[in-house]
């Protein structure tokens, strides 16, 4: 692999964790309140496809932005009421959540465009704008390598990129020095010491999963009008899991959340990079071990040989006043 | 303002078909220790929770201070000046003890700006009514008599007029309790009003001004507390005349039958839970464990029963030793003659949601007689569970009724049976008649007693002191994980109090 | 002190409740076909003439049934232990090596009868391992059974590409897929079943596998009710403590519970591969997995609930063929957004309607709902 394709791999690395980031994120908001999420998967694509579908319609990437975080959060809000309201089962809700999306996207998208699943191809002016350039990122380039990496690798994303990195030190500003923050973190751990204390466990736990959902809307509009220029169908490829294995990974702690999307964003491109390519001593990697990696890397952290992780006390159980 | 705190005007609350609150009227007036007393299921919890505004009553009109109030919410009842102590604290377990305190206070939305105020207020309570806590040290790691302290600053720093206490000596030493109780009294002196809710007779008659006994759903009494008696507020609970102490003739013991050599035990974190222990429960005797809830006594009743590893040790039933440090194996031990009566009844000794039939055969699904050509015969275990049924005067006598639906102390006789027909040789029982009405509890005692008497060696262990009294032959008493003395049943309570509490550092190896 | 919760006759719990889950369900869906553009009722009526307007339409609708019965197995024999295995179908995938070994190896010097014994012991063979892996991490190092066995689907898509391409692919061909099977690999057909009935029905793929289906059924209400591993995995399944104080092994009964459901996956590939296509090819299992989560909600885990369930969502395969043949816009997927639907409102949504149901109750009958609790 020569020079030029490890800046290609870094830089893929910047810009595919964005989707895994914004869906972790959401993740962590739910989990640390208390309501397990598998329906991430399911809310990214159909977010994804609300997005470009708007996008198409209207030709504006700002309305399918909208659109986007509209539909996701929508389907929170279903959860949410599975969930809190109902308190159903979690891990069914967002299963169930995970077939609709999946069904309707194909069925509404082959409905409106009648492209097999697909949504038309969006001109640019309908995308997000691919070069938003660091300050002074002309200046630096030239010099070798941490030019390359400041000019190349760190600048030239898409807004929406720089402000996925950025969520994080802000989530965990909101989780530790707010008082949301605290109150979340209480319902997550002793939803009774929160209701005994004349706060709403229902109001905090809605709050918690309809903010994931804005995050997971934003994932899913990047996904289809930013790296993509529309919708195919199932294009989120089980990132919704990664990204929840990501969670785990991390500990439900914001800052490793950090680390390890940009590990798997970093297999994902090195996965593209490294296809049809052969490594010294092991030769050929069959296509189907690259496209299988993430989910194999996946299950080797969930099997903990990297570290215990403790989700919050209460998650993915119901809140019961106990009397 | 009133000299009422609270007035309870026709209460009245019920769950379907449950009438848990029937036209209740209570008057507590301000600067009181007022307390209520009641069996299991008799309505006090609901009562507070309505107070608390946990519930909505049906009907009725609750007064603070003068004033008729609509609590909806427990916030409701923060603003009227009414805080809670609950009986299973509701605190965050990684989270400060600030944190804590500050959760639902926390005066803005950025945290930091409430922060030094809240210090502040704490020391402020904390010089005025002389309970130290550290406000930085985390909850999960203090002990449990501090952790009360900080729910009831909790409720201070509320501005609470009012506090409820729900249950609170049960997991306090006899010290610990005194020293909350001058805390009450130092409450009431500033014109603070006190509620306490209590099941221990004793305590009503130590610390209250005023008393009320519910008894199913509705306040069959109030009396002023120096105007009556155990005896009087034991007979108003049931509703007959009870029997304090249960009968039992002298004891015969026999062989050894459970032998427990240098036990020590630790958790999941490495903390020792049983350090060292040692005693002998022989044949024909009942070996009372006394202790308040947390000294290692849970721990120790699992290790015997094979549910929990153990560092290191001996542990001999009916001779033969088991592999302590091994793989787990209740199921063994079973065979090998030993009964589990465990303390935790919902989790560990039934399925709530199995037929009762089912629950009948937990732990002894093996046994063949269960069985017809590989498979559950489940005729033989409906008939095997009916004669149980009858035996023990289980009821409703439905066999194929859910758990679920059966009251606490029938619940608790289908466990008893369970373990005691098997005819073990040792049978090792925890908190009998916890959540059980007073009737079923002479019932078990009785039951107990019989085993005894029938040659079984019988180990008990339970936080309520009477009952310890009442049943066993010798007491050892359990602190911080160790056997810290061995007393005869008719040693003064003070005197075990003090041991339970860790005074005198006697640590005599019971052997 | 907790109430009582007013408890509502039988066939109200078992029967009333899922019925107007269910509709509910459909009723939704019928928004997304109208939503879709097209007309719901016509496209119900296309559904159930598809279904059930011909002897091969049934056979069709049983022939699907039976992929849908033997995941509903495989996901509620895991239910019971309070164990989400959405891993049927990638164990159904891999579960297919075992058939294909079997056939591939013996088609035409074994007659059918012994190449299908060969077939059930490979494929639940094959589906179990695939669900040990999972299974052991869940028992002894935690790891969440939900994300892995997702993970493993995945993967499974993956390894079975890359098995059809360089295994199974005959030299010289290019479609990923094997050569088709001898006489043996070929499992004889039901039609004659259907015409005792009455039903002319040649050109469906109903086969024997329905029959083993249905036997697996029975054996499986056996294990779970009769047996004492099904007791010991139904104590766990409600009371993880209660299990640990019977002397129960909690890792013990993780694994076997997830390797017979692993096992009752893995079968469903006989039906497609020996019965239907004789052949084994990519994505032979087309999504019956994830409609098994669908059946062992509808059906509550229980055999005969599965069995009515995977009729009915057999129904909707079959019926689908014949929508998506008139109306072009409502594809299989439509299938997915049901199946979604149906687990949301008979899974998560369950109670949702107990409520309304148990007013109507009390006003219908001047004595209230029968509460079943005991005095002391």
């Amino acid at each position: 692999m020569d020079y030029g394709e490890i800046i290609s791999v870094l830089q893929g690395t910047i810009r595919m964790s964005v989707p895994l980031i914004l869906t972790a994120l959401a993740g962590l908001y739910a989990e640390r309140s208390g309501v397990v999420d598998i329906g991430l998967e399911g809310k990214l694509l159909a977010a994804a496809f609300a997005g470009a579908s708007a996008a198409a319609f209207t030709g504006s990437a700002v309305l399918g932005l909208i659109a986007a975080v509209f539909c996701s959060v929508c389907f929170s809000a279903i959860h949410g009421f599975a969930s809190i309201t109902q308190r159903g089962d979690q891990i069914v809700s967002g299963t169930a959540i995970n077939f609709i999306a999946m069904g309707a996207t194909v069925i509404i998208g082959q409905a409106w465009f009648n492209m097999a699943g697909r949504t038309p191809s969006l001109p640019p002016e309908s995308k997000f704008d691919g070069s938003w350039g660091l300050p002074f990122a002309d200046l630096v380039a030239p010099i070798p390598f941490i030019g390359d990496i400041y000019a190349r690798v760190l600048s030239g994303h898409y807004w929406l990129t720089y402000l996925a990195y950025a969520l994080i030190p802000i989530t965990w500003w909101v989780l530790y020095r707010t008082r949301f923050g605290l109150r979340l973190r209480a319902v997550g751990e002793n939803p009774g010491a929160v209701d005994t204390a004349g706060i709403s466990v229902t109001r905090l736990r809605y709050q918690a999963v309809l903010l994931g959902g804005v995050f997971v809307g934003l994932a899913g509009a990047f996904l289809s009008m930013a790296v993509s220029a529309g919708f195919t169908k199932g294009m989120s490829a089980g990132k919704g899991f990664i990204a929840l294995a990501a969670l785990v990974f991390a500990n439900w702690k914001p800052k490793n959340i950090l680390f390890t999307c940009l590990l798997f964003g970093f297999l994902d491109s090195l996965s593209i990079a490294m296809q049809g390519k052969t490594l010294p001593g092991l030769g050929a990697i069959p296509v189907q071990l690259w496209q299988a990696l993430p989910y194999i890397l996946t299950v080797i952290l969930l099997a903990g040989f990297i570290g215990k992780a403790v989700p919050p006390k209460a998650s993915g159980r119901a809140y019961v006043k106990e009397r | 303002m009133s000299e009422l705190a609270i007035e309870l005007k026709g209460i009245d609350k019920s769950f379907g078909p449950v009438h848990a609150n029937k036209n209740i009227h209570l008057q507590v007036r301000r600067g009181t220790i007022h307390g209520i007393i009641g069996e299991n299921g008799a309505g006090k919890s609901t009562l507070m929770s309505i107070l608390y505004g946990f519930y909505q009553a049906d009907r009725g009109q609750i007064e603070i201070h003068g004033k008729p109030i609509d609590i909806r919410d427990p916030s409701a009842a923060i603003a009227a000046g009414i805080g809670m102590v609950h009986q299973h604290f509701m605190l965050v377990e990684n989270f400060t003890v600030l944190e804590n305190i500050m959760l639902g206070a926390e005066e803005s939305a950025v945290l930091n700006k409430g922060i030094a105020k809240a210090r502040a207020e704490l020391k402020r309570l904390e010089d005025e009514y002389e309970m130290e806590v550290d406000p930085d040290a985390v909850i999960e790691e203090l002990p449990v008599g501090i952790q009360q302290r900080v729910e009831i600053l909790k409720a201070l720093f509320r501005g609470a007029e009012i506090l409820i206490l729900d249950e609170p000596t049960g997991v306090l030493t006899p010290a610990e309790a005194d020293h909350l109780f001058r805390i009450l009294r130092q409450l009431t002196e500033q014109g603070k009003t006190v509620i306490l809710i209590t099941h221990k007779l004793r305590e009503i008659m130590a610390i209250t001004d005023e008393v009320s006994v519910m008894r199913r759903g509705e306040i069959v009494a109030t009396k002023q507390t120096s105007e009556t008696s155990v005896e009087e507020l034991a007979e108003l609970m049931v509703g007959r005349r009870v029997l304090l102490r249960v009968e039992k003739g002298e004891a015969r013991p026999g062989d050894v039958k459970l032998a427990v050599r240098n036990l020590t035990v630790k958790d999941s974190r490495g903390v020792t839970m049983v350090d060292n222990v040692s005693f002998e429960v022989r044949a024909g005797e009942i070996v009372g464990i006394a202790g308040v809830a947390g000294n290692g006594q849970s721990e120790l009743l699992e290790a015997i029963a094979g549910m929990r590893r153990a560092e290191s040790g001996v542990i001999e039933i009916n001779g033969e030793s088991m592999d302590v440090s091994g793989p787990r194996d209740p199921a063994g031990l079973r065979r090998r003659g030993l009964a589990h009566v465990p303390e935790d009844r919902h989790h560990m000794g039934l399925v709530l949601k199995f037929e009762e039939s089912e629950n009948s055969i937990l732990g002894y699904h093996h046994d063949p007689k269960y069985r017809k050509h590989g498979l559950l015969d489940v005729d033989a275990v409906r008939a095997d569970a009916e004669e149980k049924i009858g035996l023990y005067d289980i009821r409703p006598p439905n066999p194929r009724l859910r758990t679920a639906n059966f009251s606490g102390g029938n619940q608790q006789k289908i466990v008893l049976a369970r373990e005691m027909e098997r005819n073990p040789d040792v049978l090792i029982i925890g908190q009998p008649t916890r959540g059980v009405d007073v009737g079923a509890i002479e019932f078990i005692h009785r039951r107990i007693i019989q085993m005894r008497d029938q040659g079984k060696a019988i180990l008990l262990v339970s936080v309520e002191l009477d009952e310890i009294r009442s049943l066993s032959d010798r007491i050892l008493v359990m602190f911080a994980g160790r056997i810290v003395g061995e007393r005869s049943p008719d040693t003064p309570e003070g005197e075990i109090g003090l041991l339970m509490a860790g005074v005198e550092g006697e640590m005599e190896a019971a052997q | 002190m907790s109430a009582p919760f007013a408890r509502l006759p039988n066939w109200a719990e078992y029967g009333l409740i899922p019925l107007v889950n269910l509709l509910v369900a459909f009723l939704i869906s019928g928004l997304v076909v109208l939503f879709a553009g097209e007309n719901p009722l016509r496209a119900a009526y296309l559904m159930v003439y598809g279904a059930f307007g011909s002897g091969e339409g049934i056979g069709y609708t049983l022939f699907y049934a039976t992929n849908f019965i033997f995941a509903g197995l495989a996901v509620a024999v895991a239910f019971h232990a309070g164990l989400f295995n959405i891993g049927a179908e990638g164990q159904a995938y891999i579960g297919g090596i075992g058939v294909a070994a079997a056939c591939l190896l013996f088609d035409n010097s074994l007659p059918w009868f012994l190449v299908f014994p060969l077939a059930i012991i490979g494929s639940a063979a094959m589906g179990a391992l695939w669900a040990l892996i999972p299974a052991w991490l869940q028992a002894y190092r935690g790891s969440h059974i939900v994300i892995t066995t997702i993970m493993f689907n995945y993967i499974a898509q993956a390894f079975m590409l890359w098995m059809l391409i360089n295994v199974f692919k005959p030299l010289g061909q290019m479609a990923p897929q094997s050569r088709t099977f001898g006489p043996g690999g070929h499992l004889p057909k039901l039609d004659w079943l259907l015409s005792i009935v009455g039903l002319d029905n040649r050109n469906s793929p109903f086969n024997l596998s329905f029959l083993l289906a249905l036997l697996a059924a029975w054996l499986v209400w056996l294990l779970i009710w009769r047996s004492r591993l099904g007791y010991e995995i139904r104590t766990m399944g409600h009371s993880p403590s209660a299990a640990r104080y019977a002397g129960i092994f909690e890792k013990r009964i993780i694994v076997t519970t997830m390797l017979i459901s692993g096992a009752l996956a893995g079968m469903l590939a006989i039906n497609s591969i020996m019965g239907d296509q004789h052949r084994i090819q990519q994505d032979f299992v087309a999504g019956a997995g994830f409609v098994g989560i669908a059946v062992a909600l509808m059906g509550r885990s229980h055999p005969l609930g599965i069995i009515l369930a995977s009729i009915l969502f057999g129904m909707l395969y079959q019926g689908g063929a014949e929508i998506a043949f008139e109306m072009p816009n409502i594809s299989r997927d439509m299938i997915v957004v049901i199946q979604g639907l149906v687990i949301l409102f008979a899974g998560a949504l369950e109670h949702l309607f107990r409520p309304a149901i148990t007013a109507a109750f009390v006003r219908m009958r001047s004595r209230s709902a029968a509460t079943e609790t005991a005095g002391a």
